[in-house]
């Protein structure tokens, strides 16, 4: 499904920040509380990767859905939106 | 930009253009934040756009917007393994005066923002409202992500869509539960007009809605759509949050295997990707809807949860809330009191209208379904299974098949358990 991931992901335009708008709050919580790594599961760009000790956050590749804000258990996610004009550029729907 | 404004409106999507545009066409003096480069560029919708209430708004804009095709059919389909149910409802008289079109957002919203512009006013992109100002318990501006840092207004609208980040600041609502929001993913397939028509059985222009259930969501509480576009068709796939969660699923996963059910991959077959978008819908129905009215500050669309998730209505809801918000703005802005007590009013209209009978209506829905998973995981196939023993000529006779047909519908919840859940699922829904 990687592959699958990608290749859609190229469809879609991205104007990158310089900077994440996505931040772990805690990391310990990941790596110790939170067994299944939910946001690894659920975010539809798999933006989250985990590192074996460390979660991997790939926000170029945030589509700003707001998913992980929410669906993290342990609210362990400060979401804040991209800069003005920059993070995804949607041309069609 | 200068620093103040009667009103500033925050999000360009259908609930914050409508207001915007309707405030300028009464003179006021309007600015209208989009954190996009361009208004839709954030935005993602199925998507259907029912002409009511725009119509009231811009007569007959349909002869002049960006539009794709006008929906002369509905279909629903109950997808099984690999076989489906499916339910179609024709209406040639909808397509004069037109029912519904499908969209395609990043068109549409630009061309409706342009003319709230046009009315007067004034359209600010790439700037994200990163907080609210609030003085003295009232709001009176908000703060942006641009040089000038700070604009006033006597009004705020708030119609900044799903997330509503600003309200949350507010405390009108403390943040989603993950039921009460869908995470939709969706794809664009370019295909040819010709094809298009052929495929669906549609004439010049014509198109058809279809909204699938049971196996298009693995039964999770939720549902998939193909919507067909000039050229082009809309393909995507929602389910709550918080069962998407449970099910350890990735959403791209789901739209995969939708996309090779073998009723769906006909119908796409040859459609070449063209865009990848997620977006989320707000589920959470009327229980979920925040405080709607504050000194200074209205909150408008997706923003206040006006989405009614079981008739996919929710742009039309943002734009009858954006009207409505306008409304109360413009006889607070006369009035010189645009504190809460004045625009508590919006809450009134807002409720005793469509929005809040619907949202009302079908309060229930969606928490029992989600509850309930039974409901997609075993009716569905269940169904499939009765309608199969129906239709299947075996020389059995057909007072036995009904038994029978009982039987599958019944299994493992009994007689009395399968009445009650018809019976609890009817009321929900109807
Ligand atoms: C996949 C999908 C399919 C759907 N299908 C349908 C359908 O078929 N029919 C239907 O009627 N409805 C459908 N909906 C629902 C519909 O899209 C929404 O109800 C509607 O778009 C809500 O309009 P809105 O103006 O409230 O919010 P939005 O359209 O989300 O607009 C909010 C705007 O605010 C901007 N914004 C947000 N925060 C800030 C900030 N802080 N500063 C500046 N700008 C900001 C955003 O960039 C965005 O432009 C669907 C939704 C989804 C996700
Ligand atoms: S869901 Fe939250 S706590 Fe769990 S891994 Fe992701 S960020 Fe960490
Ligand atoms: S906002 Fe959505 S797309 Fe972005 S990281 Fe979170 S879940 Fe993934």
């Amino acid at each position: 499904m990687a592959s699958k991931i990608e290749e859609k992901l190229y469809l879609t335009r991205f104007q990158a920040a310089e900077q994440s708008h996505l931040t772990v709050i805690d990391h310990d919580i990941c790596l110790t509380k939170c067994e299944e790594k939910w946001c690894t599961h659920f975010c539809p760009t798999d933006v989250y990767r985990w590192e074996g000790t460390r979660m991997h956050v790939g926000y170029e590749g945030c589509v700003e859905c707001g998913s992980c804000r929410i669906g993290c258990p342990y609210g362990n996610i400060h979401w804040v939106y991209p800069e003005g004009g920059k993070g995804v550029v949607y041309r069609l729907a | 930009m200068s620093l103040r404004y009667e009103a500033i409106v925050v999000g360009a999507g259908p609930a914050g253009i409508t207001a915007a545009y309707e405030l300028a066409r009464r003179g006021r003096d309007v600015l209208l934040l989009e954190r996009g480069p361009y208004p839709g560029s954030k935005n993602v919708m199925g998507g259907i756009l029912y002409t009511y209430p725009l119509r009231e708004i811009i007569p007959g804009f349909w002869e002049k917007a960006p539009l794709e095709r006008p929906i002369l059919e509905q279909r629903y389909m109950l997808l099984d393994d690999d076989g489906h149910l499916a339910f179609a409802f024709r209406d040639p008289s909808w397509a004069d005066p037109p029912n519904a079109f499908s969209v395609l957002r990043a068109k549409f919203d630009q061309w409706y923002a342009a003319q709230a512009v046009a009315q007067g006013a004034l359209l600010i992109n790439e700037t994200t409202a990163t907080e609210v100002i609030v003085n003295d318990g009232r709001v009176v501006g908000v703060r942006v992500d641009r040089p000038e840092g700070e604009v006033f207004a006597d009004v705020v609208i708030l119609a900044d869509g799903a997330n509503s980040l600003l309200a949350k600041q507010l405390g009108f609502h403390k943040e989603w539960h993950p039921e009460e929001v869908a995470l939709a993913v969706m794809e664009v397939l370019s295909l040819s007009k010709d094809k298009i028509e052929a495929r669906f059985n549609v004439g010049d222009g014509e198109g058809v809605s279809i909204e699938m259930l049971g196996e298009a969501t693995l039964g999770l509480p939720g549902m998939a759509w193909l919507y067909t576009n000039k050229e082009s068709l809309s393909i995507g796939v929602g389910v709550t949050l918080s069962s998407l969660r449970e099910a350890r699923m990735k959403p791209y996963e789901l739209l995969e295997r939708l996309k090779s059910h073998p009723t769906v991959a006909r119908l796409i077959e040859g459609g070449k990707p063209e865009e990848y978008l997620a977006h989320l819908i707000p589920e959470g129905g009327y229980r979920a809807i925040p405080k709607l009215a504050g000194h200074g500050v209205l909150v408008a669309g997706d923003a206040a949860q006006f989405v009614n998730a079981v008739h996919r209505e929710g742009s039309n809801f943002a734009i009858l809330s954006g009207k409505l918000a306008a409304e109360i703005v413009d006889e607070a802005l006369k009035l010189g009191d645009t504190s809460e007590n004045v625009l508590i009013r919006y809450r009134d209209l807002i409720m005793q209208g469509v929005i809040g009978s619907d949202l009302k209506k079908y309060a229930d829905t969606i928490p029992l379904i989600e509850k309930n998973p039974l409901y997609l995981k075993h009716y569905s196939p269940r169904l499939h299974g009765a309608v199969r023993e129906l239709f299947t000529v075996d020389g059995v006779p057909k007072k036995e098949k009904q038994k029978r047909m009982i039987e599958h519908l019944t299994a493992e919840r009994g007689k009395l358990g399968a009445a009650r859940d018809v019976w609890r699922l009817g009321r929900a829904i109807w």
